[in-house]
């Protein structure tokens, strides 16, 4: 039988107050995911390895972090794309506060959550609401969404600009989306994206879209669609002109 | 190798560079075109950075000056372009991931200039109105003294006009104008076809990027063409 290859797997173990790669081989085996290898150094090297994991099925967004300096999923990246490479290095979010190892704090995100307008709807008595596919299929794409916070870990305004109390991120780009866009909201949302979002932040260089495990084509169905909303309300001078002569 | 395994193990730096070389190369193709003021035309075919040809005695520089700012403008302020320049020329950032230096002097598009990205709907409004006129001179590269003729040029002019025409009609603020700005379809008659409207147009607009890269090399190949023609360099090739 042949023998198994071994991978070396650089890990960042540490805590807030610093910390560094550690390697550990790991055995390759057919079909293994990263956080398998992850488990496979619990189990056999070091018991104390911080790693937040749940479904292990790329639906609940719990096992982010960075591999070759790429956010991904680990439950999601096979071993198998390494194929040549005698190592791989496993390190936490850098956008959120590391806890310990690949632990990050991603609370402020849920911050950010509770500071969005809600579904408003209007009054309808007792009649229950009639959807529609056509209305809601546009809406549905964001409800894919698994908060894995992928998106807001590679988006540079979070990431490399540090502006997390000027810009909501691109997650939340997506949840403003689903509400503006839904056909029973009465809601106006429109300032608060552009000053307290702060979508003109995003400058549309599309990682977000690229790192989303799900696939949601965050910039060209939410962001951009957003920003043209924005452009309506406030960069049109013929709308701004109209809105002054009839008062709509 | 997958397709996606192999472009995650190219360089980063790749991608950029690659749009700076092209982006770079093509404006200053299309700087020296315009200031050049020569061999834009052998009839019937009039190169598309001279298009509409503005001629006035008041004005002494190159006509092409008078309506490059239109699809100039229309470019810069492109979602798919912004993308690719501000990878490419700005690093802000050069690819996904990377460490930038601007730290936290980073306005985004907030601020002048890049706020005004948000006129891009206007631009598009003019881009239209060249577009038209562009593909106006195609039909008229058909036309040989009168004579309905198929040569080389005729088909280049024709793909030309096809690819702006796809570049412009796959525009995201044109996707939101016909139909994205709407929150419910299903409401009216006029909802429901211009939510018709809005699956057309997010059709192409999933490859505006593609239309984007084709459209900018059409442009320039088209000019190419026109003074290769001026100069004697090549014949026109007839088909019919």
């Amino acid at each position: 039988m042949a023998e198994t290859s071994k991978l070396t797997l650089r890990v960042w173990r540490g805590d807030p107050s610093g910390g560094k790669l550690v390697d550990y081989q790991v055995p390759r085996e057919p079909g293994m995911v990263v956080l398998d290898a992850l488990h496979y150094i619990q189990a056999n090297a070091a018991p104390d390895l911080a790693v937040r994991w749940n479904c292990k099925a790329a639906k609940c967004g719990s096992c982010s972090a960075e591999v070759n300096g790429r956010p991904r999923l680990t439950c999601k990246t096979r071993l198998n794309e390494f194929e040549g490479q005698d190592s791989i290095t496993v390190q936490p979010m850098k956008a959120f506060p590391i806890i310990k190892d690949l632990v990050t704090n991603v609370s402020w995100n849920y911050e950010v959550a509770k500071k969005i307008p809600p579904l408003q709807t209007a009054e309808t008595g007792s009649e229950p609401w009639i959807m529609h596919q056509v209305d809601i299929e546009r809406v549905q794409e964001f409800r894919k969404c698994i908060e894995c916070f992928l998106c807001q870990d590679v988006c540079h305004v979070l990431r490399e600009h540090h502006k997390k109390n000027e810009f909501a991120g691109p997650r939340f780009m997506v949840k403003i989306a689903s509400l503006e866009m839904h056909p029973k909201d009465t809601g106006d949302r429109l300032k608060f994206i552009k000053e307290e979002a702060g979508i003109g932040y995003c400058n549309i260089t599309k990682c977000c879209t690229e790192v989303c495990p799900e696939d949601i084509k965050i910039t060209d169905n939410s962001i951009i669609p957003l920003k043209e909303r924005i452009a309506d309300r406030y960069y049109d001078p013929a709308r701004w002109l109209f809105r002054k002569i009839t008062g709509k | 190798m997958s397709s996606a395994t192999l472009t995650s193990r190219l360089p980063w730096w790749l991608s950029p560079l690659t749009v700076a070389v092209v982006l770079g190369g093509f404006g200053i193709y299309s700087l020296w075109v315009a200031f050049s003021n020569s061999s834009y035309l052998v009839e019937p075919y009039l190169s598309p950075y001279y298009s509409p040809l503005l001629v006035f005695n008041w004005w002494p520089f190159s006509p092409a000056i008078l309506i490059l700012w239109i699809p100039l403008g229309f470019r810069a302020t492109c979602y798919y372009y912004r993308k690719a320049y501000y990878r490419a020329f700005f690093w802000d950032p050069a690819a996904c991931a990377i460490p930038e230096r601007r730290g936290d002097k980073y306005r985004g598009e907030t601020k002048f200039p890049f706020v005004m990205q948000n006129l891009h709907r206007f631009f598009w409004y003019l881009a239209l109105i060249i577009w038209a006129i562009l593909a106006y001179d195609a039909l008229k590269a058909f036309d040989f003294n009168g004579q309905f003729g198929i040569r080389l040029g005729s088909l280049i002019f024709l793909l030309n006009a096809a690819l702006l025409g796809l570049y412009s009609f796959s525009c995201h603020s044109f996707r939101h104008l016909i139909g994205g700005r709407l929150d419910c379809y299903s409401c009216s008659f006029s909802a429901r076809t211009r939510h018709k409207a809005w699956e057309g147009v997010s059709l192409i607009n999933r490859h505006h990027m593609l239309w984007a890269w084709l459209s900018l090399f059409s442009v320039a190949l088209t000019d190419l063409y026109v003074r290769l023609l001026s100069w004697g360099v090549l014949t026109d090739m007839r088909f019919f």
